[in-house]
């Protein structure tokens, strides 16, 4: 099956509009972009979105009620909510520490959570 | 009340004050002293949960907690000491700080003076909004802090008033949450905020952006029910036909941001119309000598990366504190630019500078004249009013001296 996808380009400001066609994890350019390196960023955005996943945990008996976390690689874009909703179960103990793994592989992305903030007991 | 002396004081302990004081230890201030309001230091940074800072300082993306981490740990080792909880209320030409906090009142008499204060956003009565007084109107960065640090959720059907990547991060942070995000309205033909937020907080997720459209009506007795929003014409004109109500509990405003300056006019700092900063020099030295500025109390910045950049400059002439300003030239912003910063400068050298345009627009080319003789030309692959542009020029002892005011100017706009 052929997929056309239209990809708004983010490698720089002026957001070209990169036509692509995806046939069985194959990757074809059919044109809009003004620069090479827009064709990097459409290819990886065609065959395997991933976004950078950053949100909270709640946090017992800290300074602060919640603690922010980030993923320690970038996530499959169509797991995001599933991450999403292992990561609203959690409740954690003060103190954390930064960089600190909240959960090991989430939703066995084989991807861990990381507390990007210390909070004090 | 106390009183003491200190080689540098900065006003703000965000991104801005925590570089400056950092880069003034390290130039030789031996008695470095931050003033913050906030119980914290890092200023906005630990609402910021997203990453994306960091990238050209240090080469990798950071969550805005982990760059305000970095920071501070280094400040920290250098003996940098910290007042918080602390509110400056005023200081005098002579740099006599009046600062207050729980236990006393301090007067703090400082060499040199770094401003850091930040900014502050516009509210729906920047742009008066009709309608109704309910609750549920917040303006974005309130709301960030409020599901970021404090774990209270702002609403379940919400409209987001004005493209700021503040706006178009809140979008997406709260769907995270569960809320449904109805749309982002921007008065404007194009969004304010970067495109990449556009892309991973909006498209991503399937949040509509209405470009020339705007809130017309706040309705709600108690608590927010519903906004009307209207399209406009070239004119920003509503166009009344095109008006129509969407039901929602949360409006967020995300409007812009107003650097926070009321210290600096109360002494009679010259505060530029358009940036709404310190009118500064190479130095950053603001009109009042020994007073510098930095961060988004100068200007607004789009990255912390620039303002750090910047800030640490800042910190550094402040330690040195051996500015003669004498041939002062101005510095004008003309056809296609917004503001130029410094605004004024005194002495020959390498001289950095930043600017905005006015609109966006591709393959431009930036030029910079005094009176017939261009010193400056560059051509650009695109300018965008979201993106602060910078660019270093070499200007010599004959144009210091020549005392014309040189003109930043973009042809092909």
């Amino acid at each position: 099956m052929a997929i056309e996808k239209e990809i708004t380009c983010i490698v720089c400001p002026i957001g070209c509009k990169i036509l692509v066609r995806v046939v069985e994890n194959q990757f074809e350019l059919l044109g809009g972009n003004k620069c090479k390196s827009g064709i990097d960023y459409a290819k990886s955005e065609a065959l395997d979105p991933r976004r950078m996943l950053t949100s909270s945990v709640l946090v017992n008996n800290g300074e602060w009620p919640l603690v922010s976390i980030k993923s320690s690689k970038p996530v499959q874009k169509y797991k995001i909510y599933s991450v999403l909703k292992e990561i609203k179960k959690i409740k954690v103990n003060a103190p954390v520490r930064s960089g600190q793994i909240i959960i090991k592989n989430i939703a066995g992305t084989k991807i861990d959570i990381l507390a990007t903030k210390s909070i004090k007991k | 009340m106390t009183n003491f002396n200190t080689d540098v004081a900065v006003i703000g302990g965000g991104p801005a004050g925590l570089a400056a004081a950092i880069s003034a230890y390290e130039n030789g201030a031996k008695n470095v002293i931050v003033l913050d309001r906030n119980k914290w230091l890092g200023g906005i940074l630990p609402q910021c949960i997203h990453d994306g800072f960091g990238v050209e300082e240090t080469g990798s993306s950071m969550t805005g907690p982990e760059y305000a981490e970095m920071y501070i740990n280094t400040a920290k080792k250098l003996r940098i000491k910290f007042m918080n909880e602390t509110m400056v209320l005023q200081f005098n030409k002579n740099r006599k700080i009046i600062a207050a906090n729980k236990k006393d009142l301090h007067q703090i008499n400082a060499k040199s003076i770094v401003l850091a204060m930040g900014c502050r956003e516009k509210t729906r009565w920047n742009i008066m909004i009709p309608g109704d007084r309910p609750s549920g109107i917040y303006t974005a960065g309130v709301a960030q802090s409020f599901i970021n640090l404090y774990n209270i959720m702002v609403g379940k059907k919400v409209v987001i008033l004005g493209s700021g990547d503040v706006g178009l991060i809140m979008a997406r942070r709260l769907k995270f949450e569960g809320a449904k995000v109805l749309g982002v309205v921007e008065i404007l033909p194009y969004a304010s905020g970067l495109q990449r937020n556009i892309v991973q907080c909006l498209d991503d997720y399937g949040i509509p952006l209405y470009l020339n459209h705007t809130v017309t009506y706040i309705k709600g007795r108690e608590r927010l029910e519903s906004v009307t929003i209207a399209q406009v014409d070239e004119k920003i004109d509503i166009i009344p036909e095109t008006e129509r109500e969407i039901k929602c509990d949360t409006l967020l405003l995300s409007l812009g941001l107003i650097p926070e300056n009321e210290l600096s006019r109360n002494v009679g700092i010259e505060i530029d119309n358009v940036t709404g900063g310190p009118i500064v020099n190479q130095y950053f030295e603001t009109s009042l000598s020994s007073v510098f500025a930095c961060g988004n109390c100068l200007q607004v910045y789009d990255t912390v990366d620039a303002l750090a950049i910047d800030a640490k400059k800042a910190g550094e002439n402040a330690a040195k504190n051996t500015i003669k300003q004498n041939k002062k030239i101005n510095i004008k912003a003309g056809k296609g630019i917004n503001y130029v910063i410094p605004q004024r400068i005194s002495k020959s050298g390498k001289i950095r500078f930043t600017l905005r345009v006015k609109k966006p627009c591709v393959s431009p080319t930036l030029r910079v004249i005094s009176g017939d003789y261009e010193l400056f030309k560059k051509k650009l692959r695109w300018a965008n009013p979201a993106n602060m542009v910078g660019f270093d020029i070499d200007i010599s002892d004959e144009t210091i001296k020549a005392k014309g005011d040189l003109v930043v100017l973009l042809d092909g706009y």
